[in-house]
Formats: C-alpha cells, structure tokens, sequence
C-alpha cells in the first residue's frame, strides 16, 4: 500500500491520500489481499485493554472519587515526588502557574496548560503511581483528578467527581490551544520562509551564546573523547579506564539505591524530598533498634520520622534486599 | 609522487620500494615530536605548506609496534568466540550518553545517539537513541499480543508469530524526538552535536504496513479519522495519528537493520510514522483502536505541545520538518593538525520527503557552497552530505543549511525565534553553528 516514487510526484500527497482511502476501503470490503491471520478479539479482551479516555468522556467507568478522599491518596502515593501542594521543583509540577503562559518564565502545570480534564483521569490510570503504575481502582484515580483540580482552584474542597462530571469540569486554559499550524499536514505551511542565497548573505556576523569556559569540563568532562582519535596515547588511556571500570560487579549500595527508585527521593549526603542516608545513618548511631527501625520503615512505609511528607511502602524489595540496604543505609557517615 | 589538488591526510612512509611508496599510514601528529629520526626531523622543518606530505618516521622495531604487532605472529581465536559479535573493545568511547542534569530521573529520560561517531545514514542498533516516559519494558515475545479494534468489522488479536507472517516491507527512515535541540532554544546549553541533535536515528525497518493489518480487521472508512496506538511499557503511552498517515506509510514493526528491534527502541513491536515526531513511533506497541476523534492524551497536551510567544499552545504538531547539522567538525572535537585537510560532512532530513540540497558556510552564513549529497536518498530518511574543506588554521563558523524536495529552506535561529519565541521546546530545526578556532578546537555557537 505504499505509494510509487513517480505517484508521490505527479499526486499532491493529499490527493494520494484519498485514493489510497478508497484503496483501503476497496479491500476491506470486496478482496483481502491474502487469508486473514489473527484471531477475533472478544469483548473480555477488548474492554481489559480499552483504557483510553476521550475529551467527550468516551471511555470513562463507573466509579466516583471526592476531593478529600483524593488528598489520602496523594499524600501516600503522590506528594513524595509531586510535592504537599502539587509545588514540586524536582519533578512535574502539578498546580499553579496559571496566567504564565505568555510570560517569560511559564510554569506548565494540570491548572495552567490542561485543556481536556479528560486526561488527567486517562494519564493517573495509565502510567501513574510513577514506580507502580495502573494499581489504582477508578474511584480512587476519579478522587485524585477532583483532588488535584482542588490544589488548582478550579474545584471546591465538597466537590466529587465520576463519568458525568468529570468531562464538564471548566479548565482555565481550556481555550489555550490551536491546530492553526503547518505541522498537522505534510503540505502544511511553514512558520519560516529562508532562501538558499549563497553570496553575501549576511551583512556581519555576531556570536550571541556560547557555553561559559569551563563549563563543558565541568558537566560533561572531556569531551573531546567522545569523538574517533587513534592517537596511541589516547587509545591507551581509553582502555585503562575500561579495564578498571571491568571490575567483578558486586553489589553496591549506591548502584542499589538507583536500581529501587530510592533516589528518586534519598541522596547520599544531601535531603532531596527524603532525608540523606549520612543523616539517618548519624540519627541511629547510637539506637540498638536501629537495623529493626529501618527494616520496618522500608517494607512498610513511615510517616512522621522526619517531616510531613510519608515514606510509602516498598513492597517491592525482597527481604534479604532489604538487609543489604539496611546494613548499606548505616555505614554511610 | 602524487600531484593531488586535494591534500590527503596520512603520510608517504620513507622507504624507496615503489609499490610501497604509496601506501598510507594512520595519521600522525607531524608537529608534536612523533615524529622520530633524522628524516622526520628534516621533513618537519620543510612542512611549511598543508599539501606537503611529512614521513611517517617510524622506524619498524622486531616484535613491537605499527611494523610488527603482536597480531601478526599470534594464533588467534577460533571462529565465534562472539556468536553475537561486540564492537572492538578499542571503540569503547563510542556509546550512548544522557545529557548530565537533564531529568530527574533516568527512567523517564533520554539517551542521545554518538552522532559525530557515524558513517553513512544508518545507526547502528546499539547507538539509536532512546527515550522512555516510565522506564524500560523488557518484553517476553511469547506474551505479547496487538490488539486492533473500534471502527473495525473484526476487532482482531495478533500474536507476534501471526505478524510475522504477513508478507514484510522494509524502508529506510528518520526517527526524531520532538524536543531534539529543544535545549537551545533560548541560547547554546550543551557542547556536543551528540546532545544539540543526538535524539536522533536512523535505520532499515521490517514490519508490515498498518494498512494491510487494517485491511485484515475491515476498517470502516465511513467513521475511521484517527487512530491512536498505545505501548505496553508501564506509561501505555498513546498517541493519535490521523488516518491519512496511517493509511500512507505508516508501519508496525518488529526489525531494524536486519534484527529485531532492541528492548530499547520497542522490542518486539513498535509503531513506524516516517517523518512524524518519534513519541508518535510509540514502543511496545500493544493496542490500536480506530476512531473519529483525536484523543487529546497526556503526550499531545501538557507534553509535546509547543508553547508560543502569546501563551496559546500548537496542539498535534506531528511533522519534523527540515533540518540538517554538520557532524565533523563539531562541538567538541579537537582537530588534530593545525590546518589541512578536513572534510566536512553531515546529516539532512525531511519530514516531508527527500533532501534535494544541503549548503555549507564557512564564515557563519555569510556565503555558501553546495555539498556533494551521498547516494541513496531515501525519503524522510536521513541523507549524508560532504564538502571538500582545506583548513588555513584560521577561525571559522561551520554551518549547513538544507532545502527538501517542497523547497522548504531550513530556517535561521532568529527566523524561527521571531515566530516562536524562545519557550515552545519542540521543533527546533534551525541552522547549527560550530566554531572552530585557530587552536582546533570545535565550540557549539548561535549567532
């Protein structure tokens, strides 16, 4: 079904297009090109994998959530990486910032840029908690959406949510969006129009950014390492580091603690969202209970130990994992 | 000797046998006392000029060294000691990497493709770039089902051994984040052309062309208007494409470059929309249902929507337009001699169909040349280019400028500045500008 490189030119594409519809429509009606492979999906299998939420509602299930039975569920499941308030700085920020669009410093938040409430619902349902995603039942991703939209101002703290509603909720920047662009066709109009002029085509030509010296050694080392360079020196230094980053692989705490998410909230010497392990480490020092402490706290979550945000559950972690980061967590000093 | 108008790179070794005179040796660095012996110390004072050729100097050592490695008398391995061979363990440098600071998080995050390592227009399967939204999904084949459905007289479930027997196509296309470049939208942020344009691949795909698949289930082409495909990675991430493009050249497809496609880029089914940002080329492709409306997802709304000067937002912006950057020399790069011979070459693509020219600029756009294109030219694929260049060790500004077959010109950072404004992220396809100074260095520029 892939058109010719001679119908490509004498077509324009959209009216290649057309033809190919009718093609298309031609064959699932009249002749398949070849027996049919594949089995018939049944409803069971359909409705198992149709997740996806439409602006018009289509998709929606039963189910209902409020608004205070949402602020539950983010403050365990949610608030450690989206912040108390939907205010993270470290990850995806989910409230504020509405009416910055247009400034210089946009903040692009569920309340400032979302136009179809819609999928806040279909994104929570799909892919989120960030490390367990599609653990919740609708009713509790229907009172996360009342409850996030609550954090924004746009529903008051009695509202609840379902099907019905859900689709009617009025987004501040629910007007904030155009498909007036070229990108949407493949004879769509560009946004610029330059020339192929080849003398002459500048009158002076100004530097206006560069990186800040050192910058590149800094963030990224040498990079001029990156690039093919046979000189014998070169090559000899390239492979010593591999030999020595070849070691025998053991397990490590700080490979570990990137392996379980831990560092998504924990770093080693410094607070992120979390406490550092060198602070919890110097906190159990002296506590005889300490191994038990932290064993619990990690299989079962913590709320309370070091400020309001609550340590949800790892219910991942094998026991014996758990050990290892336990006896990992109280050597860092 | 020679009396080539090009200088070449490499040396005449000093020995008088006549069909050894010409051979050419690995480049060597003349001026930083590699060179050894009388011969090479009196061919130093006489390099004046970039086309005279120096000797190698090396004098042949037994058992040592470029004359007599250790390679050449030793038994080596038996065949397949690598039933599934590596790269030699000597370029080891050349590798994905993630941009430092980039994301929080590496599951959610990119790994940029070594574009100034490549040859040629196809990267190889370990070096394309990759982009995950909620970590990687390491697929069992035998579990894996596409399911079509909506607007379909027979909503249809595919094993991958069903797939495969459907009669393959294979083409050659780009793959292009939406958000390549974005990072210098608003001044230069990274040094090398493998973080200002590496989310960026490009290889021979095998699969089926979704048009036949649709055929199979019966589409109803009364209602179908779009269709959104969905991963199985933990995001199910979705995206909607209009029927029009779906019904054209878009593919579903398990191979690249002769395999089947890595964890990394979709194993073992993805979505193939030439031309279309790659978050539309959805991985771990599980699901599609055909329907009237576009879908609005998560990834056509808060994300990947590309934000203008006034505050509105461009939703379902899927073309990558034209573009074109030179890989060598590039940011980053250290020329070895102090002038020369350098060619310059590059990449150019169309979202909208073929290359027709690429220009190049030595002097920051002041003039240009047109660059000799490399066969074959695919259609929204990645195109080489190349352009003669013998340095005069002084400063240059290295650009490349491609027009596709629409006669679209790729644009200038400015042109597209004053249209877009500085905070609209995606799309960036503007001219690339590397510095070189007179020590041979490569710098990343905008002017």
């Amino acid at each position: 079904m892939f058109k010719s490189d001679s119908a490509r030119k004498a077509l324009s594409v959209f009216a290649a297009a057309s033809v190919l519809l009718a093609t298309a429509y031609a064959f699932a009606q009249t002749k398949p090109a070849h027996p049919p492979l594949g089995k018939r999906a049944t409803d069971e299998q359909i409705r198992f994998w149709d997740i996806d939420v439409r602006p018009d509602g289509q998709g929606l299930p039963e189910g209902q959530g409020s608004v205070s039975d949402g602020e539950v569920i983010y403050e365990q499941q949610c608030a450690v990486c989206h912040g108390t308030f939907g205010d993270s700085e470290e990850y995806v920020q989910l409230a504020g910032g509405i009416g910055t669009l247009a400034s210089s410093a946009p903040i692009r938040t569920v309340g400032s840029k979302l136009d179809t409430p819609t999928t806040l619902y279909d994104y929570i349902n799909r892919a989120m908690p960030f490390p367990n995603a599609k653990s919740l039942t609708p009713s509790e991703v229907y009172a996360l959406s009342a409850y996030i939209l609550n954090l924004n101002d746009i529903l008051p703290a009695d509202a609840v949510l379902d099907r019905n509603s859900l689709p009617k909720v009025q987004m501040p920047n629910r007007d904030g969006y155009t498909t007036d662009h070229g990108f949407m066709r493949i004879d769509g109009k560009p946004d610029t129009n330059n020339t192929a002029c080849m003398k002459n085509c500048e009158k002076s030509v100004t530097i206006t950014s560069e990186l800040p010296a050192g910058f590149t050694e800094q963030f990224y080392g040498d990079v001029s390492d990156n690039f093919r360079d046979y000189r014998p020196e070169r090559v000899a230094a390239r492979m010593s580091a591999m030999v020595a980053k070849s070691e025998p692989v053991e397990w490590s705490g700080s490979q570990a603690i990137e392996t379980h998410l831990c560092t998504v909230c924990h770093a080693i010497d410094n607070k992120v969202i979390g406490p550092s392990y060198k602070e919890i480490a110097a906190r159990y020092s002296k506590d005889a209970e300490a191994v038990a402490k932290l064993r619990h706290s990690i299989k079962n979550g913590a709320a309370g130990t070091w400020g309001i945000i609550p340590m949800p559950a790892q219910t991942n972690l094998a026991d014996d994992e758990i050990e290892r980061l336990v006896t990992w967590i109280l050597e860092q000093k | 000797m020679s009396q080539e108008k090009t200088p070449k790179p490499g040396r005449l070794i000093d020995s008088t046998p006549a069909p050894q005179s010409r051979l050419i040796l690995p480049r060597r660095k003349v001026l930083t006392g590699l060179v050894g012996g009388a011969a090479g110390a009196a061919m130093l004072s006489k390099a004046t000029n970039a086309s005279e050729l120096g000797v190698s100097g090396e004098a042949p050592v037994k058992g040592q060294g470029p004359f007599d490695p250790s390679w050449t008398r030793v038994l080596g391995k038996g065949v397949n000691s690598s039933p599934y061979g590596k790269p030699s363990p000597f370029e080891s440098n050349v590798v994905r990497r993630i941009s430092p600071g980039l994301t929080p998080t590496p599951q959610s995050s990119v790994a940029f493709t070594p574009l100034q390592n490549l040859f040629g227009i196809i990267t190889p399967n370990g070096l394309h770039f990759e982009r995950n939204h909620n970590g990687l999904a390491e697929i069992d084949p035998s579990q894996h089902r596409l399911m079509i459905h909506g607007f379909v007289r027979t909503p249809k479930i595919y094993t991958m051994d069903d797939l495969l027997r459907f009669r393959s196509v294979s083409r050659v296309h780009f793959i292009e984040c939406g958000a390549n470049s974005a990072m210098e939208w608003g001044n230069v942020a990274v040094p090398t052309v493998q973080y200002t344009h590496g989310m960026l691949s490009c290889a021979e795909y095998t699969g089926v062309p979704l048009s036949t698949l649709l055929e199979d289930c019966g589409i109803d082409m009364s209602k179908a208007k779009y269709i959104l495909a969905e991963g199985a990675d933990a995001a199910s991430l979705t995206r909607t494409i209009p029927i029009e493009f779906a019904l054209n050249d878009v593919m579903v497809v398990y191979g690249q470059n002769g395999e089947m496609l890595r964890p990394e880029n979709g194993y073992p089914l993805r979505l193939l929309v030439p031309g279309v940002q790659g978050i539309s080329n959805v991985k771990w492709l599980r699901r599609i249902e055909v329907g009237d409306q576009p879908w609005s997802t998560r990834e056509e709304n808060l994300q990947y929507s590309d934000l203008m000067p006034d505050g509105t937002s461009r939703k379902y912006t899927w073309i990558q337009e034209a573009k074109s950057v030179i890989t060598s020399p590039s940011g980053g790069q250290q020329l070895l001699d102090k002038g020369g011979y350098y060619p310059i070459t590059g990449l150019a693509w169309s979202g909208r169909g073929r290359v027709k020219h690429v220009d190049v600029s030595i002097d920051g756009g002041i003039n240009w040349q047109r660059a000799t294109l490399q066969e074959p030219i695919h259609t929204k694929a990645l195109t080489r280019f190349h352009l003669d260049f013998v340095w005069d060790g002084s400063p240059k500004l290295l650009q490349s400028r491609v027009t596709d077959e629409t006669g679209y010109v790729q644009p200038k950072m400015r042109q597209l500045r004053e249209v877009r404004g500085t905070r609209s992220t995606y799309h960036n396809n503007a001219i690339q500008t590397w510095r070189l100074d007179a020590d041979g260095k490569v710098h990343n520029v905008q002017v």
